[in-house]
């Protein structure tokens, strides 16, 4: 094979040749750093790229291993991670002119677990601002742009993670999912996306954005990939209190039955209404009898609370931001503003200078619901209605094993379209937020393009710490189908 | 219920961000949109719900009070704005009488 299609390659592929000796270290990252020299321009996915350190590793990867080779499974492969998440000595800044210079001292526990199998950091990615937002155009440094049409947004907030994977720019990707931030982007750029359930993968060194709704998860070319990736990162970590001591399966093992008898599989009608996109609606339904002809048994269920997700979500997130970001204050790291009167003067100024206008619209927001005299109404409130939205889920998951739904209303948009008005693009995550508030697995992959040629994706949900069924699901889906064939025409 | 431009300039006070006229103006237009939108939780009834704060169910979690490697001042240091003498280093805080 020439290195010059290396990057055509899916992570479960590329593993094989370089466990066989068939490809050294050093030609994938050669082979990878001409890809993103060719594409990048357009797509501008990265913030940061790590040539030079990526090469050295790579080098004294294949100075130490000769030929033939048992490895470690993520051995020399080369990854991109969203620039939320720390990377000792290479700057993170999660698109923030507040963090613009930061270099974690430490790695996040995801990051820590790929060095010591000696994956290939090739780069940190683009993010909308501390990621809030859904489609990059909140980054301090620019937006990413959609490799399947560069007029459209990637989805957000992981859209540099999502487009580097569907451009070729990296094998598989890091993304951080709040309320859809892996599955939207995922979605809009035709790749898969997986969250887990909170607490299967350590947030210890993931920038704190809204800490009860926060997960990494994997961004990958297929679903091989994504069980893959997930295996490496999950497991429980004494340094995050809020990760689940809970056994880490092998998720390839999910992957081996193709058919899916005896699995129940539910389709929310909530999730089927106005304002879903017709092709959208189209390809979904589609996929669903695909589901049905490979065995599952498949059930209408009702989620009546569906409608209070996104309100519950933009308060309770926002509440938890104003208190996370609070730490963003001039004195132990990041921006700090220049004159200053006094201290309050130095507070007020450097979060001014360093917070975008969607950081702080969500900041005030979040500070609003939790000040005197709004705290029941708003956030004690939105608390509640989460309690209903969890017990819904149990109660569907008493009869089924899956929840299948679109993963956005519509395809990707075009830059600027929902900009200017905050509401409809929180609106845009109305069939992804659910999933963060009850803390359940979700995966979102594709099942479909527009007319226009834009990707659309199937999202499967299911049960606290049931990953093995999402892939088993997702993987028989994708196997009888061939959309992961298609890949964008760049330009 | 209308947010006031007075309530959005205490909020942003409380929130410790400096704004322009023009930046309260709009987040006013703003924050009065989402917050009108955000009254659907009302007719969700709650009573006697209990509300949830984490989806693990978790309270604390502790682990042996031992020593631990930690990073060093200088590691702890290096992203500081100022810093003196193994201190971060901030704005005169005591007035001088």
């Amino acid at each position: 094979m020439s290195l010059m299609s290396l990057h055509k390659l899916t992570l479960s592929e590329l593993q094989r040749k370089f466990t066989a000796g068939d490809v050294t270290a050093t030609e994938i990252v050669r082979a990878y750093f001409l890809r993103v020299t060719q594409v990048e321009p357009k797509v501008k996915a990265y913030l940061t790229q790590c040539q030079e350190a990526a090469i050295a590793q790579a080098e004294s990867l294949d100075r130490i291993l000769k030929g033939w080779r048992k490895t470690t499974p993520m051995m020399a492969m080369p990854l991109a991670v969203k620039d939320n998440i720390c990377t000792e000595s290479v700057r993170t800044t999660c698109a923030s002119r507040m963090l613009e210079t930061f270099v974690p001292p430490y790695d996040a526990t995801v990051v820590a677990k790929l060095r010591a199998q000696n994956y290939l950091l090739l780069g940190k990615t683009n993010l909308d601002e501390f990621a809030m937002g859904s489609s990059t155009e909140n980054s301090a440094f620019g937006a990413t742009r959609n490799p399947w049409n560069v007029q459209t947004v990637p989805g957000g907030s992981s859209g540099g993670s999502a487009a580097a994977v569907a451009a070729d720019e990296c094998v598989a990707a890091l993304g951080s999912d709040t309320g859809g931030s892996i599955r939207q982007p995922a979605a809009f750029c035709g790749v898969v996306g997986l969250k887990p359930t909170y607490g299967r993968v350590s947030r210890y060194g993931l920038v704190a954005f809204a800490s009860s709704l926060d997960q990494i998860g994997p961004i990958t070319k297929d679903v091989t990939d994504a069980a893959i990736l997930l295996g490496v990162i999950a497991g429980h970590d004494p340094r995050d209190s809020t990760s689940a001591n809970v056994p880490v399966p092998d998720y390839l093992k999910a992957l081996k039955k193709k058919d899916l008898r005896k699995l129940k599989v539910g389709v929310p009608v909530e999730y089927f209404t106005d304002g879903l996109d017709p092709e959208v609606e189209q390809a979904v339904r589609a996929a669903i009898e695909g589901l049905r002809g490979l065995g599952a048994d498949i059930r209408e269920i009702k989620l009546p609370t569906t409608d209070a997700a996104v309100a519950t979500y933009y308060v309770i997130a926002t509440a938890e931001a104003s208190s996370n970001l609070a730490r963003y204050d001039g004195v132990k790291y990041g921006l700090r503003a220049g004159e200053s009167k006094d201290l309050l003067d130095m507070y007020l100024k450097t979060r001014a200078e360093g917070f975008g206008p969607e950081v702080k619209r969500r900041i005030m927001l979040g500070t609003y619901v939790l000040s005197a005299g709004y705290y029941d109404a708003y956030y004690g409130k939105a608390q509640a209605v989460r309690t209903l939205i969890r017990r819904e889920f149990e109660a569907a998951f008493q009869t089924v094993d899956l929840i299948v739904t679109p993963v956005t209303p519509t395809p990707a948009f075009k830059f600027g379209e929902k900009a200017q008005d905050p509401l409809q693009m929180y609106l845009s995550d109305i069939f992804t937020i659910s999933a963060n508030l009850a803390g359940l697995p979700a995966i979102a992959l594709p099942c479909g393009f527009s007319q226009a040629g834009l990707p659309i994706g199937l999202q499967l949900i299911g049960r606290p710490f049931e990953e093995e069924t999402l892939l088993r699901g997702a993987h028989a889906y994708e196997q009888a189908t061939t959309w992961r064939a298609k890949k964008p025409a760049i330009r | 219920m209308e947010i006031t431009r007075q309530e959005v300039e205490k909020v942003a006070k409380l929130a410790r961000l400096a704004m322009t006229e023009a930046e309260t103006a709009a987040f006013s237009q703003q924050l009065n949109q989402i917050v009108a939108y955000v009254q659907k939780l009302k007719t969700f009834p709650t009573d006697g719900v209990e509300p949830t704060s984490t989806v693990l169910g978790q309270t604390n979690v502790f682990r042996p009070d031992q020593a631990q490697a930690s990073l060093s001042h200088d590691q702890a240091l290096g992203n500081a704005p100022d810093a003196e003498a193994h201190c971060f280093r901030v704005p005169k805080i005591i007035q001088e009488s």
